[in-house]
C-alpha cells in the first residue's frame, strides 16, 4: 500500500480535534467514516485491531490517531497525525486556561459544562455502539462486548483485566471453532 | 499578585512552586501509569500524591478541560504546565504526557503489524476489539449515571447519540448545532 500523503494527514485530523469533546474517543465514528469510507486507508478489521491496541495501551485515548498515522504513512505519519490533533486543542486549552485564570469565569464554566457533558457522554456512546457493530460478528464477540460494558459500569478495576480475558476466551474460541 | 482576585477563590494563583524537572516526571508518571484511561491517575498523582493543586483547583482545571476539545488530560497538562512554568512548562508537561505511551503504543503497534497474519493473533485481536468497543461503552453508562441527567442532558445526550451512532452526520456539524442549543436548555432549565 502506497502511504498516505502527509498533508492529508495532517487535514484529516486538525479538523477534528476542535470538535473532540471529550477527547479522540468522542470522534471515533467520525474517525472511521473518513479514514475507512471516504479516503479507505484501511479496512473495518484493521481499523477495529488499531482501536483495540490504542485502548489497551496506557496514555490518552488520541494514541488512536498516531496509531492510524503510523499504519497509513509510518514514523512521519505518526507525528503529523499526533501534532495535527492535539496542537489545535492545546493551544485553544492554553489559552483558555490563561482566560480563565484572570477572569474567573467559573459559573460560566459550569453552565457551559451542563450543556457540553451529556453531548459527550452521547458521542463515547456512539462510539462504543459504532466499534461493537464494526468488530461483533457473531455471538461470542457480542457477549465479550456486552460483558466488558458491564465489568466497566458496574467495577473500578483496571479495564486491561477485561480486555485479557476477552483476547483468551476469543483464541479459546477458535481453538474450539467457534465462529467470531 | 497573590490574593489580588478575591473573585476566583478556587482559582488562586499557583501557591505552590514546581520545577521543571519535576512537572516532567509528574506527568511522566502519569502517562506511564495510565493503562485503561489516564484521568483518575492524573488526579492521584497531581493532588494527593504531589499536592500541586487542591481538590478545588483541579476540579476547576479539569472543568475547563472538560468543556474543551481534546483530550481532557492533554489539556489539564497544558493548563498546569502553563501555570508552574509558563509557556515552556505547557510544552513540557505535554512532552512528558504522551512521551511514554507513544513509546509502548509503537512497541505493541509493530509487534502486531508482524504477527497480524497469524490466526491466533487475529483472533485474539478480533475478542480484544469487541472488548474494547465495550469498555468505551460502559464508560459512557457510567458518565451518565453519575451525571444524574436532567430532562434537556438525556434529551441532547441521546440526540448527539442518534446522529452520530445510528445516522452517521459528520461530527463537526452535529457538534457545532448540538453543542449552543444544549448549553441554552441547560441555563433555561436551571431557571425554570
Amino acid at each position: 500500500m502506497k502511504p498516505a500523503p502527509l498533508w492529508q494527514i495532517a487535514g484529516t485530523f486538525a479538523s477534528l480535534s476542535l470538535v473532540a469533546i471529550g477527547g479522540a474517543n468522542a470522534v471515533v465514528p467520525d474517525l472511521q467514516r473518513q479514514v475507512v469510507q471516504v479516503l479507505g486507508w484501511m479496512n473495518d478489521t484493521t481499523f477495529a485491531s488499531l482501536f483495540a491496541i490504542a485502548q489497551a495501551a496506557p496514555g490518552p485515548n488520541v494514541l488512536i490517531v498516531s496509531l492510524i498515522g503510523w499504519h497509513v504513512a509510518g514514523l512521519a505519519g505518526l507525528a503529523v497525525a499526533t501534532l495535527a490533533m492535539i496542537l489545535p486543542s492545546s493551544v485553544l486549552a492554553f489559552g483558555a486556561g490563561r482566560v480563565v485564570r484572570r477572569l474567573a469565569g467559573v459559573r460560566a464554566i459550569r453552565a457551559a459544562q451542563r450543556g457540553l457533558v451529556p453531548i459527550t457522554v452521547g458521542l463515547i456512546l456512539a462510539s462504543g455502539v459504532v466499534m461493537a457493530t464494526t468488530a461483533d460478528h457473531a455471538a461470542l464477540s457480542v457477549l465479550l462486548t456486552a460483558g466488558t460494558a458491564l465489568y466497566v459500569f458496574v467495577s473500578d478495576w483496571n479495564p486491561l483485566w477485561a480486555l485479557s480475558i476477552a483476547a483468551a476466551v476469543s483464541l479459546l474460541g477458535s481453538w474450539l471453532g467457534l465462529p467470531a | 499578585m497573590p490574593g489580588s482576585d478575591a473573585s476566583a477563590p478556587s482559582l488562586p494563583h499557583a501557591a505552590k512552586r514546581v520545577g521543571r524537572g519535576e512537572l516532567f516526571l509528574g506527568f511522566l508518571k502519569i502517562g506511564v501509569i495510565g493503562f485503561g484511561g489516564v484521568a483518575p491517575w492524573a488526579r492521584r498523582v497531581i493532588v494527593e500524591e504531589r499536592a500541586w493543586l487542591s481538590e478545588e483547583e483541579y476540579a476547576s482545571l479539569l472543568g475547563v478541560g472538560q468543556i474543551l476539545p481534546g483530550p481532557n488530560t492533554l489539556n489539564l497538562a497544558v493548563m498546569a504546565g502553563d501555570r508552574f512554568q509558563g509557556t515552556l512548562g505547557a510544552l513540557i508537561a505535554v512532552a512528558a504526557l504522551m512521551t511514554m505511551p507513544l513509546a509502548i503504543l509503537m512497541a505493541v503497534a509493530s509487534l502486531y503489524e508482524r504477527f497480524a497474519a497469524l490466526p491466533e493473533v487475529a483472533s485474539a485481536m478480533g475478542g480484544t476489539a469487541a472488548a474494547a468497543a465495550g469498555l468505551v461503552i460502559g464508560t459512557a453508562l457510567k458518565m451518565a449515571q453519575r451525571l444524574r441527567p436532567t430532562r434537556s442532558a438525556i434529551l441532547f445526550g441521546l440526540v448527539a447519540f442518534v446522529a452520530i451512532g445510528v445516522l452517521r452526520f459528520p461530527l463537526i456539524a452535529v457538534v457545532v448545532v448540538l453543542a449552543p442549543l444544549s448549553i441554552a436548555a441547560a441555563a433555561l432549565e436551571r431557571r425554570a
